[in-house]
């Protein structure tokens, strides 16, 4: 017998899914956010996503290479993933320089200090994104006006998104009617022809990749319904109660990082709960502070905010939200 | 919309390369070694000894103790020896080795083809007759059949539920078998009813045997009480706790068996094994195995002799093909892979499959990227990704609480992970330590 065989226990087969495919469908599923990014904002967006995609996988390799001295792993797509989210929740004109301390902060301080991929608790895109917002306020909340693909890159003619145009209006003392006129319309928005994070704008791009995420079995529903649901409840809830204090659900929906977020951010597989029950509760938590941040807080837009904070929830979620076991509810048919 | 089991579950290439192929007898060899314990439970009492002259049919092996099986001669001949033999896995149990000389049956035997429809036979002397037959579950468990039968006092069977689904890619012994002996297996099944005293059976088969839903759907109407159900395929609803649940849609609650909740499950391959026990006098020494894969150049599904060495099985294939890497005792998602190739085909084998080294190979570890496909994949609804940690740090306790002795080893976790991980490896060594524990507590 010349045949040397192999006697590992089974099972014997393995499913096509790898966790670069995964990551590369997740790529594929934010092309469609990119290129009306590009459409909409120029030459910036592309600097931008450049930069941060470059210097997160840079990160990461330094850091495997040098510090951790393991094998490197960069090309399993989730540090371009990272870098792709990050950018995604930029404004398109900010200076390289800014993304590179971003990305740092995301690659090494939120991910690598934990041990690297699937042992980060926090959003490693949402840390850098939230580092940056409390170091670099002004730039990073002066938003440039889409001008198409002309729009030039530092020196954009800026303008206030519709989240901030709402607070500030709220704030003057403004009816919703008339803060409303100020707004794009629901199609604009839909569309993405609105100021904001470059990779948020679009909602239609982003259900499209919502579409691919799905059909490729990448993520399931629950995340996305659970953080969209609530908030169109909740916000649903004060429109009803006072129309001329709250903007409608749809505007809240389709303004700033909620689809964004609840989309791309959220169902992070590393800082989401593992069982269906338990993402229904982190959807609907992120739902709710979201709006709690929106028309109670400070800032004009929460969703980084609440996806963080129900990110420190996981653990506990994952250690007693446990799925009902087969058998352990005995039906009689 | 097809009936299955609602939650967990995978998808494997289904591979039936052998679903249009008939079965074909394979030659009698020219010696045989028949293992005594070729079931779940105590290893038979042999009942020859070296020189002894056997007839092919002939009991060689006492069933002894509650949980056992009679073994019978499989070929004619003579005992050259009765001692140890490696099993396919390398594993040394006592064995009756025979030479065979010609091929003479016993004379109870009904060697006819035509097929007896009328049972003869009382409830109780059907019980008697399949531990007499040395009948096991043929799908693989061979758990011993007679024990099935017999209802426990204070519970109730209400329906027998035959499992045609061979949901493991590449198998196709049963599927043929279906088609081939289709009212045997029917006849076979009233013989189980009748011996449980039910009035309801169901048979489930998967969807991708459209054929034999068809022709056992035909033969069904002119038998009472048994009814054919297509089943959407997806892996595990062989299982037996997925088919009840798919079929009449109640759960066998964890540590309990099917007859708790008014159910027993038998195989295709059993009835058939039954039918022949029962109404030719014919006890269990030949199955019907698919030898298959991807490069070999006959594969087919073959009635073979218990006893048979896998080496003139694979050689009746067509020989081991180059750049084989894994043999696999089983369907590739729950058998065992073989180590040694001189090991006789046991009544538990239904396929023996042949991997080409570029298959034979696993995918490379990587880190837990907590994606759950693992718990939305698990059929019982456990956390696989957590029991492999638990067990990788020798937590135990906290396994058992996870209820990690529910696992069934379907191995859906380790099939649909993207990271590569060998879940299902450290959940078997977790679930042995588990169960060791318990049985040092009753001990003390």
């Amino acid at each position: 017998m010349t045949n040397i065989l192999n006697v590992a226990p089974s099972p014997h087969a393995h499913g096509k899914e790898s966790t670069r495919k995964l990551m590369f469908n997740v790529v594929i599923a934010l092309i469609p956010a990119f290129l009306i990014s590009v459409f909409y904002f120029g030459i910036g967006a592309i600097i931008v996503t450049a930069a941060s995609v470059l210097s997160c996988l840079l990160f990461e390799f330094l850091i495997q290479k040098f510090v951790l001295k393991k094998p490197i792993s960069i090309t399993d797509g989730s540090a371009l993933v990272t870098g792709l989210l990050l950018a995604f929740n930029l404004p398109s004109n900010i200076p390289v320089l800014i993304v590179v301390i971003g990305s740092f902060v995301s690659i090494v301080i939120a991910k690598m200090t934990f041990g690297g991929l699937g042992n980060n608790p926090f959003n490693p895109a949402l840390v850098g994104r939230v580092f940056m917002l409390i170091s670099f306020p002004v730039q990073m909340t002066t938003w440039p006006v889409p001008k198409g693909l002309g729009t030039s890159y530092l020196d954009a003619v800026t303008g206030a998104t519709p989240l901030a145009i709402l607070k500030g209006g709220i704030a003057r003392g403004q009816s919703i009617t008339e803060i409303m006129s100020q707004l794009p319309t629901p199609a604009q928005m839909f569309l993405g022809n609105i100021g904001g994070s470059m990779g948020e704008v679009a909602a239609v791009a982003l259900l499209i990749g919502f579409v691919w995420l799905l059909i490729r079995k990448v993520i399931t529903w629950h995340i996305p319904v659970a953080v969209i649901g609530s908030i169109a409840i909740f916000t649903g809830i004060l429109w009803l109660i006072n129309p001329e204090k709250n903007a409608d659900p749809l505007f809240h929906i389709l303004a700033g990082g909620v689809l964004l977020g609840a989309i791309y951010m959220a169902t992070d597989y590393v800082t989401s709960p593992m069982v269906p029950r338990a993402m229904l509760i982190y959807g609907c938590g992120i739902g709710i502070i979201t709006v709690i941040i929106r028309v109670y807080g400070a800032y004009p837009e929460g969703v980084s905010f609440a996806i963080l904070i129900m990110n420190a929830f996981v653990p506990l979620m994952n250690a007693y939200i446990k799925p009902g076991r087969f058998g352990e509810e005995v039906k009689h048919g | 919309m097809l009936k299955t089991f609602p939650t967990g579950g995978v998808h494997p290439p289904e591979n039936k390369l052998t679903a249009g192929i008939p079965i074909e007898y394979l030659q009698v060899p020219g010696n045989v070694v028949i293992p005594l314990s070729q079931h779940i439970g105590t290893p038979a009492n042999p009942l020859v000894s070296k020189g002894d002259k056997v007839k092919t049919g002939q009991l060689i092996g006492e069933g002894k103790g509650f949980v056992s099986a009679n073994i019978h001669s499989s070929v004619s001949g003579k005992v050259s020896k009765v001692d140890t033999a490696a099993d396919s896995s390398g594993l040394k149990q006592l064995a009756v080795y025979i030479d065979v000389e010609g091929d003479e049956w016993i004379d109870t035997i009904d060697r006819s083809t035509e097929i007896v429809r009328e049972i003869k036979i009382s409830p109780e002397e059907i019980i008697k007759k399949c531990f007499d037959s040395g009948i096991v579950g043929m799908g693989g468990a061979t758990f011993p059949s007679h024990i099935k039968l017999n209802v426990p006092t204070g519970k109730k069977c209400d329906v027998l539920i035959i499992n045609g689904v061979e949901c493991e890619p590449y198998l196709t012994s049963d599927h043929r078998l279906m088609l081939e002996k289709g009212e045997e297996i029917l006849v076979g099944v009233s013989i189980l009813m009748k011996a449980l005293k039910v009035e309801k059976a169901m048979i489930g088969i998967e969807n991708n045997k459209a054929d034999a839903i068809s022709h056992l759907t035909s033969l069904a109407s002119s038998f009472t009480g048994i009814s054919v159900h297509p089943l959407k395929v997806k892996y595990p609803q062989g299982a037996e706790k997925q088919l009840i649940k798919a079929l009449i849609n109640r759960e066998v609650p964890s540590g309990k068996l099917p007859i708790d909740v008014g159910a027993v499950v038998h195989n295709t391959g059993t009835a058939f094994a039954v039918y022949e026990a029962v109404q030719k006098n014919k006890p269990l020494i030949d199955r019907v195995v698919t030898v298959t894969g991807k490069s070999v150049s006959r594969p087919g599904n073959y009635m073979i002799r218990i006893g048979t060495p896998l080496s003139k099985v694979l050689e009746a294939a067509g020989g081991i093909p180059d750049g084989t890497g894994k043999i696999i005792n089983g369907g590739p998602m729950m058998g065992k892979a073989v180590s040694n190739t001189d090991a006789p085909l046991v009544k538990g084998m239904s396929g023996i499959i042949l991997v080409p080294a570029a298959e034979a190979e696993r995918e490379p570890i990587n880190p837990c990227i907590r994606c759950a496909k693992c718990v939305s994949a698990c059929p019982i609804h456990l956390e696989p990704f957590l029991l492999m940690t638990l067990s990788e740090r020798g937590m135990f306790e906290r396994a058992a609480a996870e209820k990690i002795t529910d696992c069934m080893e379907c191995g859906c976790c380790s099939f649909t992970c993207p990271a590569g991980r060998p879940l299902l490896d450290y959940i078997r060594l977790g679930k042995s330590t588990v169960i060791r524990m318990a049985r040092q507590k009753v001990l003390k």
